[in-house]
């Protein structure tokens, strides 16, 4: 990337989204776990292709970057992620719903231990 | 060029600096290379040592990762870009690993 | 300079309470916005990675809120300090990391080098490789440094951009451009502005903006603060 041509630079800013937010939140605390390495991200980043930056936001990007590492770790398998991805989405349309849903405690701010989930 | 490289990592571990010109090697492989595309096969000076940092080509695939001596070097942008660069003489400075530089004699041209 | 600037309904009483973002803004309402693929990922990942006990909801939040708390204001302290105490400016510019843990940020395992704006220097940052950047101090980068195209052109024409953030440097100035392609994460010490002998750190801070600690711009001159009051 690099030296390539590029046209100018956009200089819109967003305010981040608490879905953004919670995608560097991973980030930073998987990597400071050991479960991957910055390294790992930009490799991950990298195999996705020029066309990603075209096609996904950052955040976007970074999720998908942070979850095949995590795959790849062995954290959790593609599998359990496609079906909490299917359940996630059954919740309903909106990222409040799908996200205060079924789960509470994974909005709310108390300290869990883990829990037994079917 | 590879006994250019043994010499290089040899005065590196002794700490002599005969030298400070330094060439990125100019491979291509496939995969998560952490020497960008764009220094590869250029030459530029030793700014500064940093010390030994894991390997992030082994990092990046989930290995166990050596340590590696980590260098600051400085590229010119006419040196980078030729015609092209804006002022010759602004800089261009990047970390790079000692396993991807060679060293450049002064005599070389 | 770029905003961060969004206008939304505010119609929708949410259970959470994240308060503002750093811009001063209140976050991106996007609790009413279509759920795309990709945030169904983060709720799944997220879950997940509690359910198996590699995190907590706790954590999470707590580590919003933590980088929430990092700022440029942070730098902005460091720069003022080295303003004023030549020998604490000599600690920043050998080790950069250590200097800022001595006033008290917790910056973590960063590398961090500082690179001095003089006369006739002038640094930018930038990282092609993805979007490193000096968060534990500063916080998030701003969403242009992200961009392909600052991270192509930055370390080709780094002049033409700077031109398009309305900074034109004389041909007497040499620009260094540092791609922090590996482990180490780079923050300018911006020049001085004339016209601050005697100003408090606390004052000079205020003219210490978080482009100028990328090399994008300049630090605020002390008639640009006396005209906006």
């Amino acid at each position: 990337m690099g030296g390539d041509e590029a046209g100018p630079v956009p200089m819109d800013g967003h305010d981040f989204a608490l879905w953004e937010k919670r995608v560097d939140a991973l980030m930073v605390l998987c990597s400071s776990k050991g479960h991957f390495t910055v390294d790992g991200l930009r490799r991950a980043l990298e195999d996705m292709g020029e066309d990603a930056f075209e096609k996904h936001s950052y955040y976007e990007r970074w999720i998908a970057a942070v979850n095949q590492n995590l795959i790849e770790g062995g954290v959790y398998s593609l599998e359990e992620l496609a079906t909490r991805m299917e359940a996630v989405a059954q919740r309903g349309t909106t990222y409040g719903e799908a996200a205060h849903g079924a789960r509470p405690h994974s909005h709310d701010v108390h300290d869990h231990d883990r829990h037994d989930h079917d | 060029m590879v006994r250019g490289r043994i010499r290089m990592t040899c005065m590196i571990m002794t700490g002599t600096t005969m030298t400070r010109r330094v060439r990125v090697r100019a491979l291509v492989p496939p995969g998560h290379v952490r020497a960008p595309a764009y220094l590869r096969g250029k030459t530029g000076v030793i700014e500064r040592a940093l010390g030994p940092f894991g390997n992030p080509e082994q990092l990046a695939y989930g290995l166990p990762a050596e340590k590696k001596p980590l260098y600051r070097v400085r590229f010119t942008m006419a040196e980078l870009w030729g015609d092209r660069a804006e002022r010759p003489e602004d800089t261009l400075d990047a970390e790079i690993y000692a396993h991807w530089l060679e060293e450049v004699p002064d005599h070389a041209p | 300079m770029p905003h961060d600037h969004h206008d939304h309904d505010h119609d929708h009483d949410h259970p959470h309470d994240h308060g503002l973002s750093p811009s001063g803004h209140p976050y991106r309402q996007d609790d009413d916005a279509p759920l795309t693929y990709w945030q169904r990922m983060e709720i799944a990942v997220r879950e997940l990675l509690i359910e198996k006990g590699v995190t907590t909801a706790a954590e999470v939040a707590a580590q919003i809120d933590l980088m929430d708390s990092r700022s440029p204001a942070n730098g902005a302290a460091v720069v003022a300090r080295a303003w004023t105490d030549p020998a604490f400016k000599a600690r920043l510019l050998e080790n950069a990391g250590d200097a800022s843990r001595e006033m008290g940020f917790d910056i973590g395992p960063l590398h961090l080098i500082a690179v001095e704006n003089t006369a006739q220097t002038h640094n930018l940052i930038v990282c092609t490789l993805c979007s490193c950047y000096p968060r534990n101090l500063l916080g998030l980068p701003p969403d242009w440094y992200k961009t392909r195209a600052y991270r192509s052109r930055a370390v080709r024409e780094p002049r033409a951009v700077l031109a398009e953030f309305g900074l034109n440097l004389p041909d007497s100035t040499t620009i260094r451009v540092h791609d922090s392609t590996a482990d180490m994460r780079y923050i300018v010490l911006p020049a001085r502005p004339a016209g601050t002998d005697g100003w408090s750190e606390v004052d000079l801070a205020t003219l210490v903006t978080r482009d100028s600690m990328i090399g994008t711009a300049l630090p605020r001159s002390p008639q640009t603060v006396a005209q906006d009051g």
